[in-house]
């Protein structure tokens, strides 16, 4: 499934994310809800999340070289990127992803 | 405590029995060091001699490149590959963002995995450092490092961490200077640069619940990895031998009562052009023409030169070289430390198994790594050589004009069984060398100072002839003999 991502499947130009988590662990979950949040409010309808969880599959973490957890890959559009951490600093976040900085209050 | 036995000489004597099972140990060295190479080689090894299989996690350098490393020193890594070894390419993407906090939970959860799937017992995490100063905070990086040795201790995992340091002061590096407190057992390794030439040294800085070396020991990395100088050789005391084996030239032999005992050390020393070389090619050809296996060792000379030497004396070493009964290996001192030097005639002996040895001259190894650690290694030569019972003649050259300073370079003498001194005689406007005895442990000797003669019938020693209270040599010698030879054929 994951491959076929790369290629053809990506729905019209939608933003594919995958996220590695460690079970339960906070920051995993920290970073699960700020990535939903940020993908909510800047391609609300456009985006696919998968998360694997390292602990179930560490596998597929393996093949991927996920070596620490939190660990979000954009897979589309190209390029792909790779954000480690619980994506508090948002800004980093929307940097990486070509997005406009938030304006500081 | 349980003990993985590293197989590495001289690691598992410093270390009294290798690594402790089931903790974490700490490798720590400058860039260069040899941290990497030690980590495989204990990998290997375990892997090879205990059929434990192991992981070889590489945050800084592709896994791929240390396996190949790996294979220079010819470790069949691609075979263990199948079964016992596993490497994981863990470096560090550069081009990675980060935002806010993270951990190791997934790198251990996938080691965890493998582990378990291969019944590893060994994880080496090579350059920890690096996936470290990913977190960029000195408390998450301490954090997270007591996590990887809890994760370790709860999982019975025996686990070594190669971490770079400033060389030299590891407790004093600020950023992981909690590293040697956390581990079970620290290893320093470190490079050194004495009279240019570099030296490597490891030295065990802590070991909890088991005694171990203290002192800063030598290594190499040489052919097949890791050699470890190791200083707390107990050797069994060898059995003295009763037997007396000639140095090859027949008059010399009667001076020292018979010659020389087997498994002793003879000296010999003198200055520049003496004939220690070739009294050492002498003695040589006499134990190839025993049958005994040879080695002879020349330190910058270079040894075709010798025996195009030798060969005008009449002592043709080429049959011997070719049959492969004698070995000639000439080394320059300035390529390598003394300590390095060390190992390799320590190879050259396990190669070869002579039962006579020429090191032409010893002294020169003062040249390298500075006068007290040439000095060691020159006692750890020759007791090398007692120990497996070989006979060994080295040179020492005497410097400065003072024939009476009979000292050595090296002060080698205090520790040879025989000492031979040669110098040269000034008497009436010549220059001729006179052979000694100084001293032949266990032996009487002559004490005579007698003239060394050279000549294309080969190597020989003058009857003393002596008028006024010395030794008359060259043509006064001469001039004595001829009328010796007169008088006696008058009172025929």
């Amino acid at each position: 499934m994951t491959e076929a991502l790369h290629t053809t499947e990506h729905p019209n130009g939608a933003y594919v994310f995958k996220l590695y988590i460690a079970g339960g662990a906070p920051n995993s979950v920290r970073a699960y809800a700020n990535l939903y949040a940020i993908c909510r409010k800047h391609f609300p309808g456009s985006h696919r999340i998968e998360v694997i969880d390292i602990m179930k599959e560490p596998m597929r973490a393996l093949e991927e070289k996920v070596l620490v957890t939190p660990t979000v890959i954009k897979l589309f559009p190209f390029p792909a990127i790779r954000i480690i951490g619980d994506l508090s600093e948002e800004n980093a976040v929307l940097t990486a992803l070509g997005l406009p900085q938030k304006e500081k209050p | 405590m349980k003990k993985i036995f590293s197989g590495i000489e001289g690691f598992d004597d410093i270390t009294c029995g290798g690594l402790p099972f089931g903790r974490t140990t700490l490798l720590m060295g400058g860039a260069g060091s040899g941290k990497t190479v030690l980590a495989l080689q204990i990998m290997v090894s375990t892997a090879v001699k205990h059929s434990t299989p192991g992981i070889f996690v590489a945050f800084e350098e592709n896994a791929r490149r240390v396996a190949a490393n790996g294979e220079i020193f010819g470790w069949d890594i691609p075979g263990l590959e199948k079964q016992r070894l596993y490497f994981i390419d863990a470096c560090v993407q550069s081009d990675v963002v980060k935002s806010g906090s993270f951990d190791l939970a997934g790198l251990l959860s996938i080691i965890e995995a493998k582990a378990k799937e291969m019944g590893a017992k060994l994880i080496i995490f090579d350059a920890i450092d690096v996936l470290l100063s990913l977190l960029d905070d000195p408390a998450a990086e301490c954090r997270e490092l007591y996590r990887l040795n809890e994760w370790l201790t709860h999982h019975q995992l025996t686990g070594i961490l190669t971490a770079k340091v400033e060389d030299g002061q590891p407790a004093i590096s600020r950023r992981y200077g909690f590293m040697p407190f956390m581990a079970d057992c620290a290893v320093l390794l470190s490079q050194r640069v004495a009279d240019r030439v570099a030296a490597r040294t490891i030295r065990v800085l802590k070991y909890r619940g088991s005694p171990h070396v203290l002192n800063e020991v030598p290594f190499v990395i040489g052919q097949h990895g890791i050699e470890v100088g190791s200083s707390n050789g107990v050797h069994p005391e060898p059995q003295p031998f009763d037997e007396k084996i000639s140095t090859g030239v027949e008059r010399l032999d009667e001076m020292l009562c018979g010659g020389i005992y087997r498994g002793t050390n003879t000296l010999i020393t003198g200055s520049s052009g003496g004939g220690k070389s070739t009294l050492a090619g002498a003695f040589i050809e006499a134990a190839c023409g025993r049958g005994e296996r040879a080695l002879f060792i020349s330190l910058d000379e270079n040894s075709r030169d010798i025996v195009r030497d030798l060969a005008t004396l009449s002592i043709d070493l080429t049959p011997y070289l070719d049959s492969g009964l004698l070995r000639m290996e000439s080394v320059r001192t300035e390529s390598a430390s003394s300590e390095e030097h060390f190992m390799r005639v320590k190879r050259m002996i396990h190669e070869q198994h002579p039962r006579c040895v020429v090191i032409d001259p010893l002294s020169a190894l003062a040249r390298v790594g500075g006068g007290l650690a040439a000095r060691a290694v020159a006692e750890r030569l020759i007791y090398l050589c007692r120990n497996k019972g070989i006979t060994v003649l080295f040179t020492s050259l005497m410097e400065g004009s003072d024939p009476h300073l009979e000292t050595t370079t090296l002060h080698v003498s205090t520790i040879s069984d025989s000492w031979i001194q040669i110098s040269y005689a000034l008497l009436d406007g010549e220059r001729n060398r006179a052979l000694s005895i100084i001293k032949s442990r266990g032996s009487k000797h002559s004490s005579q100072m007698r003239e060394l003669i050279f000549s294309e019938a080969g190597i020989t020693l003058a009857d003393p002839y002596t008028a006024g209270g010395e030794v008359l040599m060259g043509t006064l010698r001469q001039e004595k003999e001829n009328a010796a030879t007169l008088e006696k054929e008058g009172a025929l």
